[in-house]
């Protein structure tokens, strides 16, 4: 029976050239950026290199300050990580580490963009970097506020060119030239939180980790001993910001949270208008829409190619077909539809996605096809295929074996 | 066979009711060959229809081999057509996008059967009507007469004891009219298959064993 139904499947989809081409096209270019979009996302939060500890770490990377018609947003300083989230319990370790920030410098008098990024020592301890050479700065250099840096493999090939070893060698940004310590792997910009072409003790920037004010451009990391430990933690720094003293009169509360990656990734530290909410719903209804354009489309053409085929319903039940066969066959017609629609949508993402490798659009960041998306991509596809074949199939076995035959 | 007793059927729209069919009786036996005719618009594919349970009546009975019809479900009705009944229509219905051998196939997809079964009943259905050289053909590459040749073979694959034809030659010349004519005349020699056939054409009707004729919904003859 099955076999029958591809059959006459292939046979209307070779037919009706044109439907079918705009469905499959429909199908397949809305699977496609499905396909690279959940490969974009797997990537950029799914990807745990350097912060391989991520399931039992915590980020605060957000403050938020509010006062009547006052409200200062953004991450908080050196100051008021060192001060106040330093003193809590549960945390094994935590690390403080800045944002990354851009400058330029200068080789041969040609200037280049790099960003630069401070840590102490533990962050290198948390963090698992692959050195390509060297080693990280320690704790008794950033305590004597050594001149030393740790540098990508990027920078390094830009900035020595193509030299064995750099080790010992002195790279030079905003006219103060630092030592380098180690090379370390690339990391693409979209892991923002660990991302740098250069890393430098803070304890070198000139004067912005000593300033006592709460916001500044700092986020600190914090790694329990086990997963089971993260809510404990997450209630204990939540329980400190409401102890820790106001900045000034013009504010009367601070929002901060210890967020996952993910959370922190989008967080705004205010609760009350949450990050992850928002962002995920944002993400939800446009995923919702750009379904719903194509199903649509399909559930329109559908219709048109059913009511065609009345003659064909008209003789199918004389000889014998129930409504309910019926049913099932244009249902199993449109899946093999969708599903023809699916492969098509996964090489085309496929190629998309060494397309979008191979021009680097994004440097170090490389897309792939994983089972995951591939997974959610057959589901996406079985979603179609019923929800554009239920309704025009419910229609036509409504209609009654005379009408359908007079229809011509 | 066919038994139709006090049969009415009222079509009714919005605006205007029509009595397409009234107070009609009549008893088909098994193995006779039975045309219907009558001015258009007087009820013979109504009456057709009926009896082959594509429509309901608004009123009588019906019963097929000494079987009542009226209580039959949707799928219950699908099941019977399928084992008793075979159809033929005017414009033939074939399904463009099927070759002429899963064309033939279609009832026996409905029943139990393999797909070996099935190529094999079919290719005899075809052999029977003389078109074995043309199964892989699509129906737009038949002419009409061989168009009603297809349909007469889907009809009869099956084996049903009762084929219903409503005028299986008003699209066909005469030439061709008389071939497929021959053809349902030796089904029911041969095959005793109870034949019931609306139609336009006088010459054809007497060659068969019986005449109704119908004028404004009622039995005339
Ligand atoms: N679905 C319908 N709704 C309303 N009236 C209908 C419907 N079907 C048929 N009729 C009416 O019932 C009457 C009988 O129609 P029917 O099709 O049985 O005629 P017929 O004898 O087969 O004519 P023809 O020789 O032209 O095929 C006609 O008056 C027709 O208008
Ligand atoms: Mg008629």
């Amino acid at each position: 029976m099955l076999k029958n139904y591809f059959k006459i499947a292939i046979a209307v989809l070779r037919r009706r050239k044109f439907f079918t081409f705009i469905s499959l096209f429909g199908i397949s270019f809305t699977l496609t950026i499905l396909l690279v979009l959940t490969a974009f996302i797997d990537k950029v939060v799914g990807d745990n290199y350097p912060d391989r500890k991520r399931d039992r770490s915590l980020y605060i990377a957000r403050l938020e300050e509010v006062g009547k018609g006052n409200m200062s947003s953004g991450a908080p300083s050196y100051y008021f990580l060192d001060h106040f989230a330093r003193n809590l319990k549960t945390p094994a370790k935590m690390a403080i580490c800045s944002g990354f920030n851009g400058t330029n410098t200068y080789i041969n008098n040609k200037k280049i963009a790099v960003n630069y990024k401070y840590t102490d020592a533990v962050y290198w301890d948390i963090m698992e970097y692959d050195f390509v050479e060297g080693k990280a700065f320690d704790k008794k250099q950033v305590e004597n506020a050594e001149k030393v840096a740790v540098i990508s493999e990027d920078m390094k090939n830009e900035y020595f060119g193509d030299v064995p070893s750099v080790i010992g060698k002195y790279i030079e940004a905003d006219n103060v030239k630092y030592r380098v310590t180690g090379v370390v792997k690339n990391i693409p910009i979209t892991s923002y939180m660990t991302y740098s072409d250069i890393y430098l003790p803070y304890t070198v920037s000139k004067s912005d980790y000593k300033d006592k004010g709460y916001r500044g451009g700092y986020t600190a990391i914090l790694l329990a001993n086990s997963k089971d430990d993260l809510p404990k933690m997450h209630d204990e720094y939540d329980q400190m910001v409401q102890r820790i003293p106001m900045e000034s009169k013009d504010f009367n509360k601070i929002y901060s949270h210890a967020d996952k990656y993910i959370a922190a990734y989008v967080d705004t530290g205010n609760e009350n208008q949450s990050g992850v909410v928002l962002v995920l719903t944002i993400i939800s209804v446009f995923v919702f829409l750009f379904m719903l354009l194509p199903t649509l489309n399909l559930v329109n053409i559908n219709i048109t190619r059913i009511m065609e085929r009345s003659s064909e319903i008209g003789v199918r039940k004389a000889f014998g077909a129930s409504s309910k066969t019926l049913v099932y066959q244009f249902i199993v017609e449109n899946i093999i539809l969708t599903l023809l629609g699916g492969l098509a949508g996964l090489f085309l993402s496929i190629v998309a996605i060494y397309i979008i490798n191979s021009a680097n659009l994004i440097p170090n960041l490389e897309l792939s096809v994983n089972f995951t998306v591939l997974f959610i991509g057959l589901l996406v596809c079985l979603f179609f295929g019923l929800l554009s074949g239920v309704y025009p199939a419910w229609r036509m076995s409504k209609l009654d074996v005379v009408t359908a035959l007079k229809a011509q | 066979m066919i038994r139709l007793q006090n049969i009415e059927k009222v079509y009714r729209t919005s605006t205007v009711e029509t009595l397409a069919l009234s107070s009609i009786n009549l008893d088909i036996a098994k193995g006779e060959f039975l045309s219907i005719m009558g001015p258009s618009g007087c009820g013979k594919s109504t009456l057709l229809n009926i009896m082959g349970l594509l429509d309901a009546p608004s009123k009588g009975d019906i019963k097929i081999d000494n079987q009542k019809t009226d209580h039959l479900s949707d799928k219950q009705l699908a099941a019977f057509r399928n084992k008793k009944l075979g159809f033929i229509f005017q414009s033939y219905h074939l399904i463009n996008d099927l070759q002429v051998l899963d064309n033939v196939e279609l009832p026996l997809l409905y029943r139990d059967s393999t797909a070996k079964e099935r190529k094999m009943l079919a290719t005899e259905a075809l052999e029977k009507v003389g078109l074995a050289n043309r199964v892989k053909h699509f129906p737009n590459q038949l002419s009409g007469g061989q168009k009603q040749r297809v349909a007469i073979a889907r009809a009869i694959v099956g084996r049903p004891e009762i084929i219903l034809a409503d005028e299986p030659t008003g699209n066909l010349d005469s030439a061709m009219g008389s071939e497929i004519l021959d053809i349902l005349l030796q089904l029911n020699q041969k095959d005793g298959t109870t034949i019931v056939m609306v139609t336009h054409d006088e010459n054809m009707a007497h060659k068969t064993h019986r005449l109704v004729r119908l004028f404004d919904g009622s039995q005339v003859q």
